[in-house]
Parts: structure tokens; C-alpha cells; sequence
């Protein structure tokens, strides 16, 4: 049973640089399961974060296979909050800010987020419980 | 009062930033605001007992800040006992605070 709270997070890291971008996702994890709606507005870098074609890798230089790296990826934990929020009965609300998509060339992403811009993310915090934002430094 | 969270993100090791929102949790504080200190990530580092910032931290509790460190991150960096006025909480702690009425949360 949804709590009809929503949180809004705007996020700007690009996947792999910066421990923000598993924090991000730990809240986002967080409010899904305490039944609360969640709207992300993906910013500069963090439009990455969905991009389709992510792969995990083995290690050559340690001699390590696939399987022993088990290198996560963001794309899969996104698509797994998108699964998780479907379980719950709550919405995830994922926005990508177009120009910064075009700019990087990272439009082919995961099944469930959108296209979007700073507009999106005005509205979503106007909509929502609670807003925040997780900046680059 | 407003309820101010600030979640720190940094290590004082890196970053003096860091002693200027120390500063402004006590100002908020002492002007009777409830204000939580949330640290995160490397930021959890000098809330191990015993390093060289770890006093900070015990002083700003001691002036009616909440200091509570991230258990997740405290446990990837392998620290087991936080300084005096230090407490751990689960990020669905920081949840709970960031969806209360009447509070800022703002990240450094």
C-alpha cells in the first residue's frame, strides 16, 4: 500500500566517477520500498546512468574472468527499480534531460525513462512530499 | 523551527569545506533550529573513535546537532566503533528525515 507521498531527486553524476551515483539509487531503493512514489530528474553525466548499452566487463590486467569481476552495471539497478516500484504498486518517474542526452549521444536507454527538461523537473518538485538535490561537486 | 539536514558527503581530509557547514549546523542550532549532520559515503570517515576529526563531530553533537553516520558506509570502510555523539542509521533514516514537513535537506 502506497503512503500518495512522492520524493523528487535531481541527480547530475556520471555512472562509475562518483559514490553520489550509488547513493542516489540506495534513496531512490529506499522510498520504493517504504511504498512513497519517486520522480528523477537525470541531469549532465547522470543521463548515463540508463544508457542500454552498458556492459560488464572482465579484468585482463588482474586475470580475473566476467563471472569473478561481477561488475555491476547502473543501467540493470535502475531497470531493477523500475521492477521494484511495478512490485509495490508505486510509481518511478524517470526523466532524462534531453539536451543533455543529444549533447552526449546517450539516448538508447533501459526500458522506463523519458525524455524530458528542467521544466519536468520544476513540475515534479511542485508535485511532490520533498525534493533533493545531489549536485556535482 | 525549520528542521535543516545536511548530508556530508566529504572527508575532512580533502575537503575544509567541511568546517564551514559544521559552522552553520551549530548557527542553526543555536538559534534553536533541529538539525541533523548525515554523513555519507567518505564523510563517514572521521566519525571513527579515534581520528584525528573525530572531536568535531563529538562537539557538534555536544551543541544540539544530531551527527548520525551512514551504517552502510561505515561498514564498507570497516569502521566498527564511531566517536562519542556519533550514531549509525540505515539510509531509510535519511528518507524519513528528507520526507518530514517543515525540513531542508541540502547536500555537500
Amino acid at each position: 500500500m502506497g503512503t500518495g507521498k512522492t520524493l523528487t531527486l535531481a541527480i547530475m553524476d556520471a555512472p562509475y566517477e562518483s559514490a553520489a551515483s550509488t547513493t542516489a539509487l540506495r534513496l531512490v531503493d529506499a522510498a520504493l520500498r517504504a511504498g512513497h512514489h519517486v520522480s528523477v530528474f537525470a541531469y549532465e553525466g547522470a543521463v548515463a546512468l540508463t544508457m542500454r548499452g552498458q556492459k560488464p566487463h572482465a579484468n585482463p590486467v588482474k586475470g580475473t574472468s566476467l563471472e569473478d569481476e561481477h561488475h555491476p552495471t547502473t543501467k540493470d539497478w535502475v531497470s531493477a527499480l523500475f521492477g521494484l516500484a511495478g512490485e509495490r504498486g508505486v510509481k518511478l518517474d524517470w526523466v532524462n534531460c534531453g539536451l543533455c542526452v543529444d549533447e552526449r549521444g546517450a539516448g538508447e536507454w533501459v526500458d522506463g525513462p523519458r525524455r524530458g527538461g528542467p521544466k519536468d523537473f520544476f513540475e515534479m518538485a511542485e508535485r511532490s512530499t520533498a525534493t533533493f538535490v545531489i549536485p556535482t561537486r | 523551527m525549520t528542521h535543516f539536514v545536511f548530508v556530508e558527503s566529504r572527508d575532512p581530509h580533502e575537503s575544509t569545506d567541511c568546517q564551514t557547514l559544521q559552522e552553520l549546523a551549530t548557527g542553526l542550532a543555536g538559534r534553536g533550529h533541529h538539525v541533523t549532520l548525515f554523513l555519507v559515503q567518505n564523510a563517514v570517515l572521521p566519525a571513527r573513535a579515534g581520528s584525528r576529526f573525530s572531536g568535531q563531530l563529538t562537539g557538534l553533537a555536544s551543541r544540539g546537532v544530531r551527527v548520525v553516520a551512514d551504517a552502510f558506509a561505515l561498514r564498507e570502510r570497516a569502521v566498527a566503533e564511531c566517536a562519542r555523539g556519533v550514531s549509525a542509521a540505515n539510509i531509510d533514516e535519511l528518507l524519513r528525515l528528507i520526507m518530514e514537513p517543515d525540513t531542508r535537506a541540502l547536500w555537500h
